[in-house]
Parts: structure tokens; sequence; C-alpha cells
């Protein structure tokens, strides 16, 4: 009988935070930007200038920490980890080491397998480095300075996760603690989150773990799930083959489907960390960790049972709601502007999901505000506007932020409710189409809708259907 | 008395009486320089261009009130290793040679705050890195007093060309006795502060636990006047700490009476020199005149010293040193094939021997598997230096102790023996692990006519302690004497001849 293999799987995130400012100097995190732009002295590493902790890098790496169950060490230190490499300016980077902020915490995951916890080593904080650009063209490499300095939390997990789709509801519950903790957009594509794979297999049973690789540069959920397959594939292979797997960092091609090795154990750095002399211990005070507990918001799990418990809406619609916290906030704000939970969630459920569908976008980019979506639903409710006109008018809000009062006014939308003009209007079907109106009559039922149908036409859809039903029935009598 | 030969303050008096103008006090120092410095080498850079319009610029500033300080309009040297924005900073190494910072140190925003113009900079050991100055990757510095002798160092430059009187006061750096001793050498008086007194923003870092910029100038009340414009609390620096009494003037008082003042026996033992060790002895009696009570103790710990600061000096070094690969500035290699070819040949071309021992030797206590056994064991001898020397403070305000086991041997003599040139760091650099304030002070010259110093040493925060027993031992001395540079004062009597502006005053 053929081997039962195990596959045993720990997750390092690195996560970019969303200060407005560096970690150690004053300098601007904005994306973009001509290269060296958000540059000073100290993030160019030019001799002589000094790093100053940014306060709320530490308080974001707190609030991460306190999500995800972690511990808090109260006296926590910087470590450089020294090694060259032109996009690393002081040729060492400030990171964590012997004394991280967080440790020994862990998340609840779901699959479809079941819940289950996947424990939290540590997280530390650290800088990142700048940007090598090669320029094939000059044959010369430029680098740029502007991310350099920009602060990264990294949340080492514990090797706990058995397959891709433990990997994937792992990351996705930390992405989505750390978007409602706002401490960052957590964008994979955009490197704001990144995953580095740490993969071992060994025989169903098997207390020992294997020899593990890391595997680098994934930049996509669906990357991540082809790696976890891809290597698993390649190490069980070895292992029937009666080779050892190397301990190695592989670099994952996501174009070429396939991963190859970086650097071995034994060309591996020897980093020589020690405490970095121009920082001071990091000492959170109680007073400083209960303020920022205090301030911990509501994070999903939290949000959906009182979803659940607070509004009359079903349970899928609630998950797809608290699935991104910008969807969350315009649920609740506009569920408290209108006072119609139901309604507000019909509209992001159907015609929001539909148009970010449409145009390819993640709910975190929904830009419209919610005072505009409650005036609309309260424009349907009151009857100014007929459910057509509505979808139309709620595409405008989706685009371009529209003010549905303003919209309706200037476009004359308005739902027709002056029963002279609509008499005028029903009179003139009923004359333009004597053979519907005999079916009717006839019978057939279905050439009511049609008058209905041509009536509004008529009225560019500005009035109400029923009233229009209603008006035919009493008129062709 | 020419204007070379006044204190700092006695310089900024005239200048604020209107007997003298900045141009005036520039000129004369930029004189000395171009007469004695071709023999002592205390400069790499002289900007004598920036340093007279500056002068101008200072004159108006005084003027008008905006400088008022006691130092307005003084100039002042400054070492190669605390930058000076538009002004080359090489730390006296070829990695450097060409670096001008976009920045100035906090010490030296702070001095030109209170109208100070700087004359250029000063040779050091490259970066800071031995105890004659003979590192340098630009000639080493003479000592003053007699040409063929070092300066000690790393501050060479700096205590050199204040002994020559080419500049009033120089600014120096210390991580284990880089102003104390080569003051001792030269003859004139260096302090280094509490650690965290002054900014290390902007000086190029050696030991980073250990850095302190301190001033060098001929006598303790210059001292303190300078340190008392100097010191503040920098944001840019997270070791800078906010001093509470940093009046360091208010302690320039002729008066010891019961002061304690205790001399670690441990110091006085085997590799003293029997001058070196009168000179202390006849410090001891002088205080003891005035009321002070003196007392032998053992401090202990005094042969971990040296070990315990190589490894942290080095391993901080090692890191520090690292930024320096010819990527951004400075000197890079001019053939070669790739990345690490390049970093390896910049590195190599561009440090000098010293450096690359230090950088290896740091390297090394770092690597994997000798982190617990060097570093962190480093770190704890460190501590308990600490602690042996708040025992000693329980007992005594002022410890009173040799700056340096010799006075300042030959030139060409240290350098073939590093670790005997690391031994005599060993009165030194206790006081930089621990991060106390200590003040060398010039006693009298032996028997070769080289000066000999001997170091005030003082609690954490307690710089006026030793401020107050450096005056008080002055005030019996007498004022401070200068060198006379043989190969220069024939020069200097056909300059006075030609009417230069050397001026006679007072």
């Amino acid at each position: 009988m053929a081997k039962q293999y195990e596959t045993v799987i720990g997750l390092e995130v690195h996560v970019e935070l969303a200060t407005k400012t560096k970690i150690f100097c004053g300098c601007s995190t904005a994306f973009g930007g001509a290269p060296n732009t958000h540059t000073c002295p100290v993030c160019t590493g030019m001799p002589g200038s000094l790093p100053v902790l940014n306060k709320q890098v530490v308080e974001y790496a707190m609030a991460v920490g306190l999500a995800t169950n972690c511990q808090i060490h109260q006296y926590c230190k910087f470590d450089r980890k020294n090694y060259f490499y032109p996009d690393n300016p002081q040729n060492y980077q400030i990171s964590q080491l012997y004394l991280p902020i967080c440790h020994d915490g862990g998340v609840e995951i779901e699959t479809a397998a079941g819940k289950k916890v996947i424990g939290i080593h540590e997280i530390h904080m650290e800088e990142d480095a700048g940007k090598l650009v090669h320029d094939e063209w000059e044959d010369c490499s430029l680098v740029d300075y502007n991310r350099s300095g920009v602060p990264l939390i990294e949340i080492v997990s514990e090797p706990d996760m058995r397959n891709a789709d433990e990997v994937i509801a792992y990351l996705d519950k930390l992405r989505l603690i750390v978007q409602y903790l706002g401490a960052s957009d957590c964008k994979l594509q955009e490197g704001s989150m990144r995953a580095d794979v740490n993969l071992s297999v060994r025989e169903v049973g098997s207390e020992k773990f294997g020899t593990r690789t890391e595997m680098k540069n994934l930049n996509s959920f669906k990357a991540i799930a082809r790696v976890i397959d891809g290597e698993r594939a390649r190490q069980i292979e070895l292992l029937e083959e009666g080779k050892p797997v190397i301990q190695e960092t592989r670099r994952w091609d996501d174009n070429k489907e396939y991963s190859y090795p970086m650097r071995s154990k034994e060309d591996a750095h020897d980093y020589r960390y020690f405490p970095d002399p121009d920082l001071v211990p990091v000492v959170i005070s109680d007073e400083w960790l209960q303020a920022v507990k205090d301030r911990q918001p509501e994070l999903r799990t939290e949000k959906l049972a009182r979803y659940k418990k607070e509004f009359d809406i079903p349970d899928y619609d609630a998950g797809i709601l608290t699935e991104s916290k910008r969807m969350a906030d315009i649920f609740e704000e506009t569920t408290a502007l209108c006072g119609k939970p139901k309604k507000v969630s019909n509209w992001l459920m159907g015609e929001t999901l539909r148009l970010l569908k449409e145009e390819n976008m993640e709910p975190d980019e929904l830009g419209f505000s919610p005072a505009h979506l409650a005036k609309l639903i309260e424009l349907v409710e009151a009857g100014t506007i007929n459910q057509t006109v509505a979808k139309e008018v709620f595409e405008r809000i989706f685009y371009d932020n529209a003010d549905p009062e303003k919209y309706v006014e200037e476009h004359g939308l308005k739902t027709v409710n002056d029963e002279g003009e609509l008499k005028r209007v029903v009179e003139e079907v009923i004359a333009a189409n004597p053979q519907s109106v005999a079916d009717y009559k006839g019978g057939k039922d279905k050439a009511l809708g049609f008058l209905v149908g041509q009536t509004m036409k008529a009225m560019k859809g500005k009035a109400n259907p029923g009233a229009v039903n209603k008006l035919l029935k009493e008129l062709l009598q | 008395m020419q204007l070379k030969d006044l204190t700092a303050l006695e310089l900024g008096r005239k200048i604020k009486e209107k007997e003298v103008s900045v141009r005036e006090a520039v000129q004369a120092s930029l004189d000395r320089i171009a007469q004695t410095d071709g023999a002592v080498g205390g400069f790499v850079t002289v900007d004598a261009e920036g340093a007279l319009a500056r002068a101008d610029e200072v004159q108006k500033g005084i003027e008008s009130g905006q400088y008022a300080g006691p130092l307005s309009g003084v100039p002042v040297a400054v070492k190669d290793n605390i930058c000076t924005e538009g002004l080359k900073t090489t730390c006296s190494s070829k990695i450097l040679y060409n670096f001008v910072p976009t920045y100035s140190a906090e010490a030296v925003l702070n001095l030109q705050k209170a109208g100070a113009v700087i004359l250029g900079k000063t040779n050091m050991d490259e970066f800071a890195m031995g105890s004659t100055t003979e590192t340098s990757a630009f000639g080493p510095t003479k000592n003053p007093w007699n040409l063929e002798h070092v300066p000690g160092g790393s501050s060479g430059g700096s205590c050199a060309a204040v002994a020559a009187c080419e500049a009033p006061y120089a600014l120096g750096s210390d991580t284990g006795g880089s102003i104390r001793q080569p003051a001792s050498f030269c003859g004139v008086t260096g302090l280094k502060p509490t650690y965290g007194t002054v900014s290390r923003y902007g000086l190029v870092a050696y030991g980073s636990s250990l850095d302190q910029i301190g001033p060098i100038a001929k006598d303790v009340s210059d001292c303190a006047a300078i340190l008392e414009t100097i010191a503040s609390y920098d944001k840019k620096d997270s070791t800078s700490l906010d001093r509470r009494e940093a009046d360091f003037t208010s302690a320039l008082v002729d008066d010891v009476k019961g002061l304690r003042v205790g001399i670690p026996s441990d110091y006085l033992g085997e590799g003293l020199d029997d001058e070196v060790r009168a000179a202390v002895m006849r410090t001891a009696d002088v205080l003891r005149g005035k009321g002070a009570l003196i007392e032998e103790f053992d401090l202990s710990l005094v042969e971990y010293a040296i070990p315990a600061y190589y490894v942290i000096a080095s391993a901080e070094a090692s890191s520090n040193l690292a930024r320096f690969d010819g990527v951004k500035y400075g000197y890079r290699a001019k053939d070669y094939e790739g990345l690490h070819n390049m970093y390896k040949k910049s590195r190599s071309e561009g440090f000098g021997e010293e450096v690359k021992r230090r950088i290896m030797l740091g390297s090394f206590v770092l690597s994997s598997g000798y982190y617990d056994a060097y570093y962190l064991k480093a770190l704890r001898t460190k501590a308990l230096i600490k602690q042996s020397f708040d025992r000693a403070f329980e007992k005594y305000d002022v410890i009173l102790a040799p700056a340096s086991p010799t006075t300042a041997p030959k030139l060409g003599s240290s350098l073939s023996d590093p670790l005997k040139m690391y031994l005599g760091d060993i009165y030194t650099i206790s006081v930089n692990l621990a991060g106390l304030p200590g003040v060398s002070v010039p006693v009298c010259t032996d028997s070769a006519g080289l000066p000999i110093g001997v170091q005030l040493i003082g609690d954490c925060f307690k710089e006026k302690n030793i401020i107050r027993a450096a005056y008080a031992y002055e005030q019996a001395r007498g004022r401070w004497v200068a060198p006379e540079i043989a190969a220069c004062e024939a020069a200097s009597d056909n300059m006075q001849a030609a009417g230069s502006a050397a001026k006679e005053v007072g």
C-alpha cells in the first residue's frame, strides 16, 4: 500500500502598516511618488543619522497582537539583522529577534472540514527595504528608497496548517482582523500583505516534522494554493525516490507555475543579530496597553454575531456584509440613517455586488456615501421614484457618489402622481392598441401587462406601475 | 599676550566688548593654522573662506543682539566624524574621502546658534579607531609639544589644534577615551559628558552605546561653557536625555571643602609610569590642601574593562560601518565585476588596517554560536563594571585617576602591536562602559617635556562635581601654558614682522 503523507505548513506573513510616516523617521509612506522623494538622511542610511521609533507602529502591532489573542511583551527591543544588499541602505535591517512585541497567540479558522485554531508564534515590528530597478538597456541597477523604512509587522504562525484550504482561511482571517483594526489595507497584489510559506511533508502518524522548504514571492491566494500543491508533490516525489528534501529557500514563479531554489541552508546568511544600540527598549505601561485594549474596534466575529441578533437579515447576507470592513461600515451607517436594514442589505447584496463584479473591484474600493444610499431608499419608500428608476439612480451613486435627490430632480425622474396626466396617457395607449384591448377583454390577462408596459414607456418610466395597472383595469371595464 | 593664546571665554569677552572683531579672531586662528599646521597636521580641512564669511555674519548678529552668549564669534575646530552641512566630513577615511553631508550634527547646530564660527575639520584615527591619530588615511597628527610624538587619539587633531593655539577650542568624540587621552597627551583639557548629554545625531557612529561628543579647550572654564552650549535634549536621538541641571558653569567655584575624592588603588599598580603616578598624587595633595577628603579604594574588575570594551565597540562598529559600501556615497572601487566584488573591493580599498581589524573582530563576536560567549558576556561585564562604580560613588563624589599609563609615545611605535595599544585605554574605557562623565586636566610635563594629565570621573549626571574639582585644582596650578612649537616659532616671528593679523592684546 502506498504511503500516506501529511503536509505541515507554517506561514510568515508581512503586513505593511497604514501609518502616515515611516517607522524610524518622519518621511511619508505614501505609495508612488518620484524615486527617492520620500527620503531623508535616516531612511537612506546617511552617516550619523539615527532612528526614532514611530509610536503608532507600536500601537498597531499591539492591536493586531491583542486581536489575535497574543501575549504582549511590555518590555521589547529592536535588533539589527545584518546583511548586505543595496536596497537596504544601512546594510542592516532593524527588526525584532530576541524580544518581539507579541507572542503565543492564535486565531480560529473555519474550513469545510470544520473549525480549528492556528497558533501564532510571534508578531514583530520591522522596517521595509527600498526597491531595486534593473535597467537592462543601460546595464545598471537603480535604487529607490521611498519604501525604505515603511513599517511592517511580521506575523509568524506555528506549523499548524495541513492544506491550502486552511492556509487561505488563515490568511483571510488575518486580513479581516488587520483591516478591521485599520492597521493595513492588506492587499496581496500591491504587496501590503505578503506571505512566505514554510512547508514539509511527513508520513501520516509520524511525530517528527520533515525537512522544510520556504517559498517566497507569493502575491495571490491562487498562487499560494498552487505553490502548496506543487511543493507537496515535489517533496513526496523526492521521498518516494529515497532522496532527501533539502532545507532551502525557493522562489515561486507564478507565470511558469514552478519554484526554483534561491539559497540553501549551507549558504544561508548569518545575520549576526544584536540589540540596536541606537534605540531604547520599548516599555509598554499597563495604562498604554489598557488604552489600546479600550480602543479595539468590534472585529468581524463579534460583528457577525451582532448582525444576526440585531438585524433581520439572512446569515448568508450577514456573512457577505462583514467580509469587508468597508461594506460593513456602509451597511451600518446607512441603516442608522434610514432604519431599514433589510432594504440596505438588499441594495448591497444585489446591485452593489453586481456592479463590483462587473467592474472587477474589491468591496474596500467602494467610494459612495451611506447618506446617499439611505436617501435613495427613502425616495423609493415614499413612492417618489419607482424601483426601475431607483436602479438607474443607484448606478450614479455607485460610480459618481451622486446625490439621489438632486439627480432625480435634475433628470426629471420623479414618479408622476398627477392623475389627470396619467389618465390622459392611459387613454392614449388604449386608443393606440385596439388589438390588445380586445384580447384583454376577451379574457387574455397577459394583454394587460403589455398595456402597462406601453404606458410606462410613454411616461418614460416615471409612473407608478401599480397605479397604471389599477387605472387600466378601471377604464377597460 | 596674542589673540591665539586666549581661552575661548577670554576671546569671547573681548569680542563682546568690541576690543576684537569676529573677523580678527577668525583671521588670527587662520594665520596660526597657516603657520603651524603644516608641522602639526591637526586639520584635514580648513574652510578659510567659509569661516571669514561666517565671521562677518556673526559680527552682525552680535551687533543686532542675535548672538549674546559667551562663545559668540569665537572660532572652533570640529572633529571630522561630526557632520557639518556643506563641509566635507571624512572620518579621516578613504571610504568617505569625498563625503559632504547635507545636514549638521545637533551639537554643531547648537554651537552655530551660539554664534560659533567653524574653522575646519580636524584629523583623527580613522573612524575614531585608534589611540594615536596614526590610523588616519590622511597621515598622522604630531604632538605640538614634541613633533616626534603622537598627540594621542582618536581626537588627536582636535587636541593638537587647541594645544598649538590654532583653535581656541574644539569638539571631539569619546568612545573609549578618545577625548581624555589625547587631551592628556597634548596638555589640554577635555571632557566626556554623561552618555546622552550631547545628541549623537550627526556623529558618525563607531560604538553607538559608548560614543559621546565633548569639548576640548585650554581650561575647564571653557569646557564647562562649551558643554553648556552643546548639551541638549534632541528628539532625533533616542538615547538623548532631558537633563535638568545642565548649568555646568555654575560649578566653576574654587571650593572643594569636604569633597570626597577616591583614588582606585587598582589603577596605580603595574604598567603605570612613575611620573604619571606622581602627577596623580600631586593633584591629590593640591585637592587635600583645599579641604577635600582623599582616600584610596579598590574599584575592582579593572582587568575586564578592555576585553568587554573591544567586544562591544567592535560589534557595534562592524554593523555601523556596514553602510559604507560604495553604493550611495563615498569611495567605490574602479574595477569590479558584479555587486559582491564591488562591495569587497570598495571596502578592502576604502578601509584601513585598524578599521578592518575591528570590523572582523566585531563580526566574529556577533556570529551565530559565539554571540552568547562574547557579546552577551561583554554586556554582562559592562553591567558589573557599572555596579562597581555605583558602589564607589556611594562613598565618593569624584574619582581621581590617571588618564593614560604613560605620556605620548613616539610616532610609529604603537601600531605594530595593537594589543599593547589597546591596553593604553585602561583608565578611560570603563568610564564609557559605565556611561559616566570624565575630564582630563593637564598637571605638568614629564622629564622629557611631554604633558601629563589626570582624570576626574564623576557619577552619572554629576559633571558639576568634576568641573568643580578640576577648577579648584586649576586655580592652584595656574594659567595654562602653550608649548613652543620649535619648527614653527621662527616662521612665526617672520610673519609678525610682515605685519600679519596676529595682534598684541591685553
